[in-house]
């Protein structure tokens, strides 16, 4: 890992102070991924963060490089852009659970089936927070948000089974809580050649976990590790969800590098793949 | 000149923006529009450039500006229902400042419409489709060497205006082969780069133009770009200052190009007690319709915007003066007419012979209404 003065070099400092809560874990996840663009070796210049709309996609504002922050759930369609038009620069994109699949959910598959070379980070908190709290396609069935107040009842993504299947050809899962990990799998993602997926779980202490009483930041980063990394599995112990008993919880996630292959890259170009 | 040929007008789009140096093409298919996708399928590879088939409309402009960051000239085509979708992203192209071509070939509407039917329903749309106070800059062409000759221009001024540029015809045009002599060179522009070294850069101050230079990704300059209302250092901003005068910057930018954007045609005017207006296919018409009320001693003129937006006031003003009737021919049911009505100002009587069935107007409609709105029109 990175020092902090050396993250510190990516870092916008004439923009702070950032717009994210306190609490918020996506800030760990940031830094983690600048630990990883140094660990990877990639010249700042020729490094392009992209990202739709949502808490997870201002962040990118913060980062020195190139850095468009694009409509909502649409980044994908940018960074493909940038990457077809310019391939020697290294694209990323950032996005929410939100952002990245409702809005933007046909995007993120058509990314991952033409296995364009761009690394996409899924910040899940499971909760639109920069909107005030409303329920994601992530949001874990029983769970209070700001537009299912009795518990959401939608069965939510999951997310890395979706990407797999569409075709990602780097799918892997990291916990926030966890950011030596984290900062390893990005640069394996930054690494390979194709459509790298990372889903990070991460949290939203001032809306998801207020309203389903998960405690802060800190504590609600430690139920992630505790309770077999899924955000909501906590929340079956709370009496003021009746709709989940413990029998039916939902199964932990799998953490970890889940998927990886080599297909083609997609270029549009003469010649055709790579 | 080449030697002149058999070019149907999609083909001529396509042409002229591999001739304007278009070398990114992102899009999806949708009649009448998809031959332009097709060459630009064929063509573009071989001239070193990037063709992608996108998942939707939205995602198809969506990649074109990201190229257009990556420092390509790009664009798309579409139809109304793809134009529909691509609003969102036309705001951002305005917001951002992100230079690209898109190209609507109209067809029959609302929603799907008549897709195999020529119309001109999307002049409002081009205009004011995106939400939010914004400019526009929309050419029209009216012939196959036309739409060669605007898509040229309509990269030039993209690249001069850092603008979403929009070329705006009809199926009937789209589909329609004429013999044209395509010029052997084109006149091009490039985006003005910085000057300055990187760590004085800052990405929206503008020149004296109003038109901030546009370094690509990749070339040593690290910047932000958003669809958020942004400062001269191009990061968001609250500050009600700063969005007011980005917002009339984007504006006057436009402004301080007109000559170069502005562009009308007129034929017959100086004696003109009739003066038509209309753009696109119909114009063809009513160059027909003039010639044949000329041949009955008729004193009819016309004139032609090959411009919609910015509207050509003071050109449509000038082209009316002294007429004692100006008749408006579209294929919609009134939607350029107000934008004269609103030029005319009451100081001539306005007729207007509206079409919205999907069928080109005959220059005999023009002509009966010439008669009916006007005694003594055809002698």
């Amino acid at each position: 890992m990175t020092t902090t003065a050396q993250v510190r070099e990516h870092l916008r400092g004439w923009a702070m102070p950032h717009v994210l809560c306190p609490g918020c874990a996506h800030g760990i996840v940031g830094r983690a991924f600048l630990s990883a663009v140094d660990d990877v070796g990639i010249d700042p210049d020729q490094m392009a963060v992209v990202a739709g709309i949502g808490c997870s996609s201002r962040l990118v504002g913060y980062l020195d490089f190139c850095t468009l922050h694009a409509t909502h759930g649409r980044a994908p369609s940018f960074a493909a852009g940038i990457k077809l038009a310019r391939p020697e620069l290294t694209v990323a994109v950032f996005s929410g659970d939100g952002d990245g699949l409702a809005i933007g959910g046909n995007h993120l598959i058509h990314a991952a089936r033409r296995n364009i070379d761009l690394t996409v980070v899924l910040f899940n908190n499971e909760i639109y927070g920069m909107t005030g709290g409303q329920a994601a396609p992530t949001t874990s069935v029983g769970a209070i948000a700001s537009t299912a107040p009795r518990g959401s009842v939608e069965s939510p993504f999951d997310a890395c089974k979706l990407m797999i299947g569409a075709g990602a050809t780097f799918v892997a899962r990291a916990a926030a809580s966890e950011p030596y990990t984290l900062a390893r799998i990005f640069a394996d993602a930054l690494d390979h050649e194709g459509l790298s997926f990372v889903e990070v779980l991460s949290d939203c202490p001032t809306y998801f976990g207020r309203y389903n009483k998960l405690g802060s930041g800190p504590e609600m980063l430690a139920a992630i590790t505790r309770s077999d990394n899924r955000i909501a599995i906590p929340l079956a112990g709370k009496r003021s969800i009746p709709t989940i008993d413990p029998p039916d919880l939902p199964p932990g996630v799998e953490l970890g590098t889940l998927h990886r292959e080599h297909r083609p890259v997609f270029t549009g170009r003469a010649g055709g793949a790579t | 000149m080449n030697e002149p040929r058999l070019i149907r007008g999609n083909e001529a789009c396509a042409l002229a923006a591999i001739a304007a140096g278009c070398r990114f093409y992102g899009g999806y298919p949708i009649t009448p529009s998809s031959e332009i996708a097709e060459h630009m399928a064929r063509e573009l590879p071989e001239v070193g450039g990037v063709f992608v088939q996108m998942e939707d409309e939205i995602s198809s402009l969506g990649a074109v500006i990201g190229a257009a960051f990556a420092g390509a000239k790009a664009m798309t085509a579409t139809s109304g229902p793809g134009f529909s979708l691509m609003q969102e992203h036309i705001g951002y192209a305005v917001m951002a400042e992100a230079p690209c071509v898109i190209v609507d070939v109209m067809r029959g509407g609302p929603s799907t419409g008549r897709p195999t039917s020529p119309s001109q329903g999307d002049v409002m749309q081009a205009r004011w489709g995106t939400h939010g106070d914004h400019p526009a800059i929309v050419f029209a062409p009216a012939s196959v060497a036309e739409i060669f000759e605007l898509t040229v221009k309509a990269f030039v001024v993209a690249e001069r205006t850092r603008m979403p540029v929009i070329v705006l015809y009809d199926e009937v045009l789209g589909h329609t082969a004429e013999t044209v002599a395509l010029p052997e060179e084109v006149t091009v522009a490039d985006r003005r780069k910085p000057e300055v070294e990187p760590e004085a850069f800052l990405p929206m101050l503008p020149a004296n133009d109003g038109v901030p230079p546009l370094p690509a990704f990749g070339d040593g300059y690290r910047f932000h770009v958003t669809g958020l209302v942004h400062d001269e250092r191009g990061f968001p901003s609250d500050d009600p200052a700063v969005a007011g005068a980005l917002l009339r910057r984007l504006h006057a930018k436009v402004e301080n190009h007109r000559s170069e954007i502005v562009d009308v045609a007129t034929s017959h005017l100086d004696d003109a007690d009739v003066v038509i207006f209309a753009y696109g296919i119909v114009a063809r018409a009513a160059e027909e319709a003039v010639a044949m009320a000329r041949r009955q001693g008729g004193r009819v003129g016309l004139v032609r915007p090959r411009t919609l937006w910015p509207f050509p006031d003071a050109e449509i003003a000038e082209a009316v003066r002294g007429a004692r009737l100006v008749v408006v021919c579209e294929m919609n049911l009134g939607q350029m007419l107000l934008e004269v009505e609103r030029v005319v100002a009451g100081s001539v009587p306005i007729a207007a012979v509206l079409r919205g069935d999907g069928e080109p107007i005959d220059p005999d409609e023009i002509l009966a209404a010439l008669d009916r709105d006007m005694e003594g029109a055809l002698p």
